[in-house]
């Protein structure tokens, strides 16, 4: 047995979506970083919940990058495939690195999985010499996990539930790890169910212990603990953190957060978040739609609270209207938008990010609203409570955008402190009398008034409104009037966002990658790695897309050539060239899947080299 | 109920109102404005939430707190109000086409749900503000302007479709009754849940007579039945006609020769003879008027308000520091 320092391993689990491939992929994860590791993750997982058993539909996936060393995503080839069925190898030996490892159950290559997923009678990839390119681990995952288990009283379906738990202590092994986190974690989710957790926690010593003594795996690999910055760190998932940057506005602001929302695909799991913490006075609302999701929220923030509503771009097609009216009212509305595949229902489980055009501009008439995005996981936290500042200092509505990328990705996070978040002001007037509802502040924002304010009472709509007064007006000069008047308000948001910064490379140089949202790890990999490489390259991640930062047309004018990668047909683009007439270069993959830094670094190379 | 001192003027805004001449909605809102100083509520706690229809101007002619949104939202609005602001009292000015038609889904789910809110639903069975379609409530072979050969839509019944959604509280009054509106207002703004009151409601201009038999001096009292809880179902001129069950079979019978005994009484609170009542919806029966059906049953806010101090109580008040640390954490020095 041979044991081999690396710096960084990419591992790809991959197993029918009933196999519970996304829990063994999560436990390892977060014994990972509670062992210090720095990490990206991406799970990948069908549309069905339970697809066709064996099919290639069916699979579902997670890959890791950890290491030694900083990680930015989770890796664009894999270092070791661990598939429990013939399909997952199909689906993924593509991603698999030349010389890399395969983990295989056999038990899923018997004659109804091979036919499952496409092969002849005979054929059988572990026997036709088509992986020799790779080092292959055979083992009976199903039947080692039966043997394991035989005094133990659970049915066979109940026992083979436990498989997963073999492979992730063969993995476990494999990299030197303890078993302590992933035995705390099921101690807790089975404390109801003895049986099932003794089960659980002997097939994963079991699994441990066959790769210790077994002949089969040869090589143990250490991945030592990444030189981090100091501090204190914990593991997040995007969807989790833009929970936790909406509880944070409520809490920073005084404003009671409501959440009015319909399930849907990416965007749920913040639902579920929010409601494991109505301690913190936050208000759930699942809604009959998503039309009556954004109106109850809109409802809410009348009454003055902080209302949010969150959903894919279909949703956000629905509530379109409703978004209208909370700019012509001037209310605070977050529209969280966890992006998927489209159009239409597109790609549920698949990333994209080709819902920004609609954030800018999807709504009848003159409505500007501004839009912050989150490039990270973790960034998910900084930047929803950001949407909620702006929303609630400026009386607008505001979209986040997120992606299903970031959303179900988690990397490691220094969490920060409360009292280092900044306060956020309310806009709630101090009159008791002569109350005007569109009377405005210099930053163009009015005074809020809610319903309990004695004196104050008045109406809103969303007819057009004369100038101060807020009262229904048709006059042609008030309506151009309040058009711009509302439009400036949002461009003076401007003057109250940070300038844009460059995230990696000079402030003058040859090529500017500017990118956006969930890119944001690709990017910052390859242009680290051209830097080191001597090329002229610098990296600008933009947060704020409505209104762009002050100093960015500066900052672009410093650069012969500006590329913009984008997971989507070209979108910020078009804003770019729009706004600052630059002749700005598109990068594009519409697969549904992120981009790699590969990929990336390829066309900046081009791009620097004059292709 | 207390009086705070208001007058009926002082619910009443400095806006022009702006419907039609002879318009049913000028009586809705002059009663509205009259019992409000009896509901004992301070002013700045009444929102009134529109959707879009000629109906839906009302809030800017109440002075209270008020929003005309879009069309057919107001209950989903009045819904995240209430979750809110569970303290306030919310009223919810629809029509046919704004809560049945594009709203049909909101108000469905927000009477299931039973936010304490008041629903005034202003039928007049047409399309008024888009001048003259058609409405979901409109009769059968109806000829408008989208309709030139009559209308081929089977209309919504309003209140078995509210039956239907477990609404806790059902009654219908008119424009041209002042005085049972007034107690129909009164008796919503008093149930504590969803209270859905239909107000039949003639558009003079698009629709003109729509509820004529049932509000002409000579035909009325054979086409209406006032409901009192308690009372027996009687109607026509000098109620010599009444209303008795044979089975769940209503049948009209002469007071000449039945006792009052023998007939239908009505009962407030039985849901299966409430569903019977809203069934009373063609020629046949006379156009039941009054209170069909209420039920106490939880308040979805109250429900919601609950379950936060169940938590706060398990979990103690939410704590950012704690809620940011999570439970596994790692240290680099």
């Amino acid at each position: 047995m041979t044991q081999e320092t690396v710096e960084k391993v990419v591992i790809f689990f991959a197993g029918d979506s009933g196999d519970g491939i996304q829990l063994t992929g999560s436990q390892f994860t977060n014994t990972a970083a509670l062992y210090g590791n720095d990490l990206s993750t991406f799970p990948d997982f069908p549309a069905e919940i339970r697809a066709p058993q064996g099919t290639l539909a069916g699979v579902s996936g997670f890959q890791l990058s950890f290491g030694s060393t900083e990680i930015f995503t989770p890796g664009d080839e894999c270092d070791v495939l661990v598939v429990m069925n013939v399909a997952a190898l199909k689906a993924n030996i593509k991603r698999l690195k030349k010389g890399g490892a395969i983990i295989v159950n056999t038990d899923g290559f018997d004659k109804r999985n091979l036919r499952l997923a496409g092969y002849d009678d005979g054929e059988n990839p572990l026997s036709d010499n088509s992986l020799s390119d790779y080092r292959v681990s055979e083992m009976n995952v199903t039947k080692l996990t039966r043997e394991c288990l035989v005094d133990i009283t659970l049915g066979i379906k109940e026992k083979d539930r436990c498989k997963n738990m073999f492979v992730l202590g063969f993995v476990y092994w494999m990299y030197n790890r303890t078993l302590n986190h992933t035995i705390d974690f099921l101690t807790q989710k089975f404390k109801s169910k003895p049986e099932v957790l003794e089960a659980n926690i002997k097939v994963l010593k079991a699994g441990y212990n066959f790769a210790d003594t077994c002949e089969i795996s040869s090589s143990r690999f250490e991945v030592k603990p990444a030189k981090m910055s100091a501090g204190t760190y914990r593991n997040i998932m995007g969807n989790q953190a833009t929970a936790m940057g909406l509880i944070a506005a409520s809490q920073q602001s005084g404003l009671e957060l409501f959440y009015g929302t319909y399930p849907i695909t990416p965007a749920s799991d913040i639902l579920h978040e929010l409601a494991k913490h109505k301690n913190f006075g936050v208000k759930s609302f699942q809604a009959e739609d998503e039309i009556a999701a954004v109106s109850a929220a809109i409802g809410a923030s009348f009454g003055g609270s902080l209302g949010v509503t969150a959903t894919s771009g279909p949703g956000v097609a629905l509530k379109g209207e409703a978004i209208g009216l909370a700019f012509m009212l001037e209310l605070p509305l977050v529209i969280v938008n966890v992006q998927r595949g489209g159009p239409s229902t597109g790609l549920p489980t698949k990333t994209e990010q080709a819902d920004l055009l609609q954030a800018m501009y999807g709504r009848n008439g003159e409505a500007p609203i501004p839009v912050v995005s989150a490039s990270t996981p973790s960034d998910c936290f900084e930047a929803s409570l950001e949407a909620c500042r702006i929303a609630i200092e400026h009386m607008t509505p505001v979209f986040f955008l997120s992606d299903g990328y970031i959303a179900n990705g988690a990397e490691p996070w220094m969490f920060p402190q409360s009292k280092d978040l900044k306060e956020i002001k309310v806009p709630m007037t101090t009159k008791t009398e002569d109350y005007l509802p569109y009377k405005r502040d210099e930053k163009l924002v009015r005074e809020w008034a809610i319903p309990g304010m004695a004196g104050l009472e008045h109406r809103l709509g969303g007819l057009e409104k004369e100038n101060e007064t807020g009262n229904v007006s048709y006059d042609s000069d008030n309506h151009e009037f309040m058009v711009k008047t509302r439009a400036e308000k949002v461009e003076r948001i401007a003057d109250f966002i940070p300038l844009q910064g460059i995230d990696s490379g000079a402030d003058k140089g040859k090529v500017l990658v500017l990118a956006w949202g969930s890119t944001y790890g690709a990017v910052k990999t390859a242009v680290k790695e051209l830097l080191i490489e001597g090329y002229s390259v610098s990296h600008a991640h933009l947060r704020y897309i409505n209104p762009l930062p002050k100093n960015l047309s500066q900052l672009l004018n410093g650069f012969d050539s500006v590329l913009i990668p984008e997971i989507n047909d070209g979108q910020l683009i078009k804003i770019i060239r729009d706004k600052y007439l630059i002749d700005a270069i598109p990068f594009n993959k519409i697969k549904g899947t992120p981009f790699e830094a590969r990929e990336i670094k390829n066309r900046i190379i081009e791009l620097h080299d004059g292709k | 109920m207390e009086n705070k001192g208001y007058t009926a003027k002082d619910f009443s805004s400095d806006q022009e109102v702006r419907w039609c001449p002879g318009c049913g909605d000028y009586s809705i809102l002059k009663q509205v404005q009259s019992i409000m100083p009896e509901i004992g509520v301070d002013k700045e706690d009444i929102v009134f939430i529109s959707g879009i229809g000629c109906s839906s101007r009302f809030p800017y002619y109440m002075n209270t707190f008020g929003m005309h949104s879009i069309h057919g939202r107001a209950t989903a609005i009045a819904s995240g109000l209430k979750a809110a602001r569970p303290d306030l009292s919310v009223w919810i000015i629809t029509g046919d086409g704004d809560s049945l038609s594009i709203g049909g889904n909101h108000l469905i789910h927000l009477l299931r749900r039973n936010f304490d809110t008041n629903i005034l639903l202003f039928n007049n069975q047409i399309y008024g503000l888009t001048k003259g379609q058609y409405s979901p409530t409109s009769e059968k072979g109806k000829k408008t302007k989208s309709t030139p050969m009559g209308s081929i839509d089977h209309p919504f019944n309003p209140l078995a479709l509210c039956m239907g959604a477990d609404a806790t509280f059902i009654a219908r009054t008119m424009d041209r009754d002042p005085k049972h509106m007034r107690e129909m207002l009164k008796r919503s703004n008093d149930h504590k849940g969803s209270s859905l009151l239909e107000i039949y409601q003639n558009c003079n201009v698009f629709n003109d007579g729509a509820f004529f038999g049932m509000t002409d001096k000579e035909t009325k009292m054979n086409q209406t039945l006032f409901l009192e809880d308690g009372q027996p179902l009687l109607f026509g001129e000098n109620k010599s006609k009444g209303i008795k069950l044979d089975g769940f079979k209503p049948v009209v019978v002469s007071m000449e020769d039945t006792s009052a005994d023998d007939l239908w009484i009505h009962d407030e609170k039985d849901r299966v003879k409430a569903g019977l009542l809203t069934r009373f919806f063609d020629d046949e029966m006379p156009r039941p008027f009054g209170v069909f059906y209420l039920e106490d049953r939880m308040l979805y806010e109250e429900a919601l308000v609950g379950q936060i101090e169940e938590a706060k109580n398990l979990k103690g008040q939410g704590n950012l520091d704690e809620l940011l640390k999570g439970s596994n954490t790692w240290s680099i020095d």
